[in-house]
């Protein structure tokens, strides 16, 4: 049962004064909870996404297991094939109109150094055509192991996203 | 250290207090009783988010459209229910945010109060975490734009294995099992939320957790207006191929969402860290001497338990007796808790003045101001009291108006930490041994005591109806209190003009107690 007594001991004033402070606080509550309005992109722009995950290639080469070997090892781990879990840092570039804006060295993930190398970067640029070019490497030598090129069109307030298939070996271009 | 900046907030606050005051009465002042409102307004988000749940759908392709459903089919209720969520959560920042500055102006963060301080630093992230993820589920751009922001945050720290930014990375990316992690992840943060809030104020005796029913009634009213007047909506529906490029943010929960755009993930973290940081070792950066703890005397202790039932801050406990004495319990003071307000000294039914300075104890006294030096003080008032009609002894605290700034001709002063120190048989010695007319008790506002209990046991005592009471042979119409903060100087002569006022006419009409000469001494 609501017991409404105590409205008994409240002044008239009060009951006027209340209505002014909830007021108040409700404007301030109403206006603060969507306004204002946040602008973070132009209408004439879009948003390129570049980001991948790769494991390099292993840090050291697997090789077969001696005889010798596989006896001192316990019969439920005698793989013939030994291969370090290390991998190896992979690197990414990518050119947009033939200029390079990102270069970047990624270590592989984990304690061990076992997981996937990881690029997550996020590019505002201006709408229309644009020409890139991404190169990675994940191997130990000098040249990049995949490459990919492409016209694109920036669509305004678009995203537009650059992954790596890994089970192809082939970037992929989504959005365009 | 942090000296200027309270000097800067308190008398803003004071001023408001006074103004709000004025305007609603100290009785529904929201200023008073921004912990009990923002556990009110945990209720009321906590109901309405059950409600919510039960039409809410955890399906990628689904979820957008069951809370387009909640908002507009039925509007009127399921809608309301969904602002009320919304509203409710944004004025839960809003009382948090203004207690935190209120509880550092008025300097109430440090000394035994470093506990409910620092554990209002976690409470500040599980708010904010339970708002945001809130913010998801309604999977509109706005939420893309939150949940995006988010990740690339955490994953600045390179702590999961994969990126989970990259969740989101475009178009058939996200998976219907995202949802229902999410709803888990917004019903027990919250949960987390609440234990931790309970963990706040588990240091504090009688915690402030209901506000008074004029206050709920009113500010839940003001959301169900709000709500019907300004419902919550959604934006867009959420598109991972576009990109939400102008928002309504909710700025009570989203402020730091432009600055992470603009500064990026290792800065936001840096400011985030050195908040976090500077908020957990404030306590000990005051560099203050803390007062020297309560003290029980055992001698004098019969296990009466008054001291643990008014103490404030949950410092003194009841234990089983240790010196043999017959009684069953004795009373012990945690020093760590303890503020030394004194409030214990007052509710001691031996802390009387009626006795030889020699035979002067009490059962729990404070070190600092021990019973002794407290009967010195008020007999060397009585003593500077030079004639004239109508004298007033006042006692006054350290946090209220200045008691000194009183004294005059006819007034003298007596200054304790806490008024809720003053035992009512020190009024009764005053009054009966004819030392002054009138006494004045005064000291902070009730919602704003330094102490937190002191006018209200204070109030209690005088009355009669808290224990212990003032006797009933001191006559009612020469004891007064009057609490005012200390922007409130003239208020307070006010109060005091009048008292006097009211003390010469009982003169006048000859019903004054016949006084001594020295009686006191």
């Amino acid at each position: 049962m609501l017991d409404f007594g105590f409205l008994k001991t409240v002044r008239p004033r009060h009951f006027l004064g209340q209505a002014l402070i909830y007021l108040g606080t409700a404007a301030f509550i109403a206006w603060l909870s969507a306004h204002p309005t946040y602008t973070r992109l132009a209408p004439d722009q879009g948003v390129l996404k570049l980001s991948l995950t790769h494991a390099g290639q292993r840090a050291e080469p697997c090789h077969e297991r001696t005889p010798e070997e596989l006896a001192k090892l316990p019969p439920n781990m005698r793989a013939k094939m030994s291969c370090s879990r290390a991998r190896l840092p992979v690197t990414l570039e990518m050119d947009l109109n033939g200029k390079t804006i990102f270069r970047e060295t990624a270590a592989p993930a984990g304690l061990s150094k076992d997981g996937n190398s990881r690029f997550y970067h996020r590019y505002v640029l201006p709408a229309g055509a644009h020409r890139l070019a991404v190169r990675l490497r994940d191997g130990r030598g000098p040249a990049f192991d995949y490459t990919a090129e492409r016209d694109v069109i920036v669509q305004p307030g678009k995203i537009m996203v650059i992954d790596f298939i890994n089970d192809k070996g082939q970037f992929i271009f989504l959005g365009v | 250290m942090f000296k200027p900046l309270q000097s800067l907030l308190r008398p803003i606050f004071l001023r408001l207090e006074s103004g709000v005051d004025w305007l609603v009465g100290p009785g529904a002042n929201p200023l008073y009783h921004l912990g009990a409102l923002t556990f009110f307004f945990f209720w009321i988000v906590a109901a309405t988010g059950l409600y919510l749940f039960i039409p809410y759908e955890t399906s990628v392709a689904t979820v957008y459209q069951s809370v387009e459903k909640i908002t507009h089919e039925q509007w009127y209720f399921s809608g309301v229910m969904r602002s009320l969520h919304r509203y409710g959560s944004d004025a839960m920042v809003v009382t948090t945010m203004v207690h935190l500055t209120r509880e550092f102006a008025f300097d109430r963060f440090s000394g035994a109060r470093w506990f409910a301080w620092i554990t209002g630093v976690p409470l500040l992230a599980f708010l904010f975490t339970s708002g945001i993820t809130g913010y998801w589920l309604v999977w509109d751009m706005l939420a893309q734009y939150l949940a995006v922001g988010s990740l690339e945050w955490v994953d600045w720290f390179g702590i999961f294995g994969e990126s989970t930014a990259r969740n989101f990375l475009f178009r058939g990316f996200l998976t219907d099992r995202f949802f229902t992690l999410l709803i888990f992840i917004h019903i027990f943060v919250p949960l987390f939320l609440l234990i931790v809030m309970f963990v706040h104020i588990i240091r504090i005796s009688r915690p402030g957790v209901n506000p008074p029913k004029l206050l709920a009634w009113g500010t839940f009213l003001m959301l169900l207006a709000l709500s019907f007047v300004f419902p919550a909506t959604s934006h867009g529906p959420a598109d991972l191929g576009v990109e939400p490029a102008v928002l309504n943010l909710d700025w009570f929960y989203m402020f730091l969402y432009p600055v992470f755009d603009n500064w990026g993930p290792a800065k936001l973290w840096a400011l985030v860290a050195v908040v976090a940081v500077a908020l957990f070792v404030m306590p000990w950066l005051q560099f203050k001497k803390r007062p020297a703890a309560a003290e029980v005397h055992l001698d004098q202790c019969n296990g009466c338990t008054r001291c643990t039932l008014d103490c404030p801050f949950g410092a003194v406990v009841m234990i089983n007796r240790t010196d043999g004495r017959p009684f069953a319990r004795e009373a012990k003071v945690d020093p760590d808790i303890c503020t030394a307000c004194g409030i214990c000294v007052g509710s001691c039914p031996t802390s009387t003045p009626f006795r030889s300075a020699a035979q002067l104890a009490t059962g729990i006294d404070l070190p600092g101001l021990p019973l002794v030096a407290l009967k010195e003080k008020v007999v060397a008032a009585m003593d500077r009291l030079n004639g004239g009609p109508a004298t007033v002894i006042v006692f006054g605290c350290e946090h209220g108006v200045d008691a000194a700034s009183l004294e005059g001709e006819g007034v003298a002063s007596v200054t304790v930490p806490c008024t809720g120190m003053i035992p009512p048989p020190f009024v009764d010695f005053i009054l009966s041994d004819g030392g002054a007319d009138g006494v004045l008790l005064t000291g902070c506002r009730p919602g704003d005591c330094f102490h937190r209990l002191g006018p209200r046991w204070t109030d209690a005592r005088m009355t009669g109806a808290r224990e212990p009471a003032l006797r009933d042979r001191v006559p009612r119409e020469r004891v007064r209190t009057a609490w005012a903060s200390p922007d409130q100087p003239n208020k307070l002569k006010a109060e005091m003009a009048a008292f006097r006022a009211d003390l010469a006419a009982l003169e006048a009409s000859a019903v004054a107690p016949p006084k001594k000469e020295a009686a006191h001494a």
